[in-house]
């Protein structure tokens, strides 16, 4: 019984950390149609922040957090505007594009703070938590309530807002949005500040837990691509309910063996899915 | 047919000459670099038969560890000379190709590159993972090959008379992926990467081509992993990473893929263009990344179509 709650717990923690990375990956690709590589490097650059202004200048955890949030979210912007926009919607350029950010945000990291050695950051919240045998720390836990809150403000953000309406239609019927006189350009930047954010946030909750390196958000990507490709690119929902179905998935077969077979298996099932039903499992095609 | 003029003439004239006379020119150590760049020629080549089909696959360097990691095994650890296990282990890249491509000739775009990453990255978890037989970390050692006994010239152990081995091997992969890439088969692949819907229509089987280029572009892929394999006396699953894919996608963005010649010029170029940033080593990523960048907003063709850009100028 045991074994099952502590696994239950485990898997909800898993599963908040992949859809707070994951559905900021399908929102930029829903808009924008660009297939964002250095989506790892932003939630890399989220981690960073959180260990130079809490772990090393020792503000509050969770300012450090919003710093993060903004700092990543203007970074997407940024490379919106100088770098994605160029690609002009072309799905390969804009892919290759990404591929060369990747690496530049990895060497301007290298080169500000050294490769060396670990950059370790102390839990903020290093108390147990404990449901009467199930147990972990409230530091790894924080992650559940803070990726439901940042997901229903996103949600309510696209549903409430008029600009978010706005994103939900240049990603639907880019055409159609135009001719209504949305801003397809707005849309891509507001995408991009908010996926980039949402990387960043995932940065900075996992930074006291994950090991902070400057090559750490590339195990990342690829996991959050796999859900995304599951849920359907561009398909928020689907992006959650995957999310859940590879955060226990993952769980479950870590108790068993170890993460890296949980990796492999996580790929397996995407190519077995390819195979049988390409448009994904919620029935996205892409024109 | 091929139309030759003076200038063509004179430059396949010379290249022969300095491609022979090369290595006995300059020292040891940049013999070995001009033989990395023929394994690196059979690379972004192999990389082109992939991408005449409209995909850039993510899992062709790890295709290349398919290569290098069965030569390890099979004249590394069960001793099978070299001569026998290039094939085998080119045939054993394909064979792992033709198995990642069958779902990946069914998706596109954006689910494409992503699915070929990811099972380029399994693949490469695999070696790390499982010690036996793929040594984990330490990755394995790789014997150099032996044709005849104590005949001086032809001590593979040497850079030279490796750099004509490899030099002889790349003619013939070159000679063979030309062949197939003017052939009805190219022409095929080409069909289905402009207008997919128009070549089903008339009658192309467009997941079997695809796994076809697949399979054919791992082939060669998996040809340059046992030639670097045999060269390095070692590998390890690291050299396979995402770091390498970076430099295969830039020198194919820089040099073009829409010719047979484009990703040729590409690496050519970048590879000297890295012996003289040699000082910067630590920040090539960087540079690298910066240049595929400009060049897809300047020059989305790449290098190849230079000549053309120019002449519209005037």
């Amino acid at each position: 019984m045991e074994f099952i709650g502590q696994t239950i717990l485990n898997g909800l923690m898993t599963s908040s950390f992949y859809a707070l990375i994951a559905v900021g990956l399908s929102l930029v690709f829903g808009v924008m149609h660009i297939v964002n590589f250095a989506h790892g490097e932003f939630y890399m650059v989220g981690a960073y922040t959180v260990w130079v202004l809490f772990a090393k200048m020792h503000w509050p955890f969770f300012l450090a957090v919003a710093a993060a949030i903004v700092l990543v979210g203007l970074l997407g912007l940024i490379s919106e505007r100088l770098v994605f926009r160029q690609a002009k919607g072309n799905i390969l350029s804009g892919f290759i594009m990404s591929v060369g950010l990747v690496f530049i945000l990895q060497v301007a990291v290298v080169k500000i703070w050294g490769l060396g050695k670990m950059k370790p950051v102390p839990a903020a919240y290093p108390q147990i938590l404990d449901f009467g045998g199930i147990s972990t720390s409230w530091q790894r836990f924080i992650v559940i309530p803070a990726t439901i809150i940042l997901l229903v403000a996103l949600w309510n953000f696209l549903e409430r807002f008029k600009i978010g309406r706005a994103l939900r239609a240049a990603a639907m019927e880019p055409e159609a949005a135009a001719l209504q006189g949305v801003s397809v350009k707005k849309s891509a930047a507001v995408a991009m500040l908010l996926g980039s954010a949402m990387a960043g946030a995932a940065g900075a909750l996992m930074a006291p837990i994950m090991s902070v390196h400057p090559y750490m958000g590339h195990s990342v990507v690829w996991t959050a691509f796999v859900v995304v490709i599951v849920g359907g690119a561009g398909n928020i929902k689907g992006t959650i309910w995957a999310s859940l179905f590879f955060g226990f998935l993952t769980t479950i077969i870590t108790s068993l063996f170890d993460s890296t077979i949980a990796n492999l298996v996580n790929v397996l099932v995407m190519l077995i899915l390819l195979a049988i039903r390409p448009q994904g499992m919620t029935g996205y095609a892409e024109n | 047919m091929l139309k030759i003029n003076y200038k063509q003439a004179f430059l396949l004239g010379t290249l022969p000459v300095v491609l022979i006379s090369a290595p006995f020119a300059i020292s040891g150590y940049k013999v070995d670099l001009l033989t990395n760049l023929l394994i690196n020629i059979i690379l972004v080549t192999s990389f082109q038969l992939i991408t005449t089909t409209g995909g850039w696959s993510l899992a062709h360097i790890p295709m290349m560890g398919c290569g290098a990691y069965g030569t390890a095994l099979l004249s590394g650890g069960l001793g099978i000379p070299f001569w026998i296990s290039l094939p085998l282990s080119a045939l054993t890249a394909a064979a792992v190709g033709l198995v990642i491509s069958y779902p990946l000739a069914r998706t596109k775009g954006f689910a494409f590159f992503v699915a070929s990453f990811a099972a380029g990255e399994a693949i490469r978890l695999c070696w790390t993972r499982f010690k036996i037989p793929f040594g984990g970390h330490k990755g394995l050692t790789v014997p150099a090959p032996v044709l005849v006994e104590n005949v001086a010239w032809l001590d593979f152990e040497e850079a030279v008379p490796y750099y004509f081995l490899t030099l002889t091997i790349t003619l013939f992969s070159l000679i063979i992926m030309y062949r197939l890439n003017s052939s009805r088969i190219g022409d095929s692949w080409r069909a289905l990467a402009s207008e997919e819907k128009l070549a089903k229509s008339i009658g192309i089987n467009i997941t079997k081509y695809k796994m076809l280029a697949f399979a054919g572009g791992s082939f060669f892929a998996g040809v340059a992993g046992v030639l670097l394999a045999h060269r390095l006396w070692a590998i390890e699953p690291r050299q396979f990473g995402f770091n390498a894919t970076l430099y295969l996608l830039v020198w194919v963005v820089f040099g073009g893929s829409h010719t047979f010649a484009g990703p040729i010029l590409g690496v050519v170029t970048l590879t000297f263009l890295g012996e003289l940033l040699r000082p910067l080593v630590e920040w090539v990523p960087m540079i690298y990344g910066a240049i595929v960048i400009l060049i897809l907003i300047f020059l989305p063709d790449g290098l190849e179509s230079l000549p053309n850009k120019l002449k519209s100028l005037r």
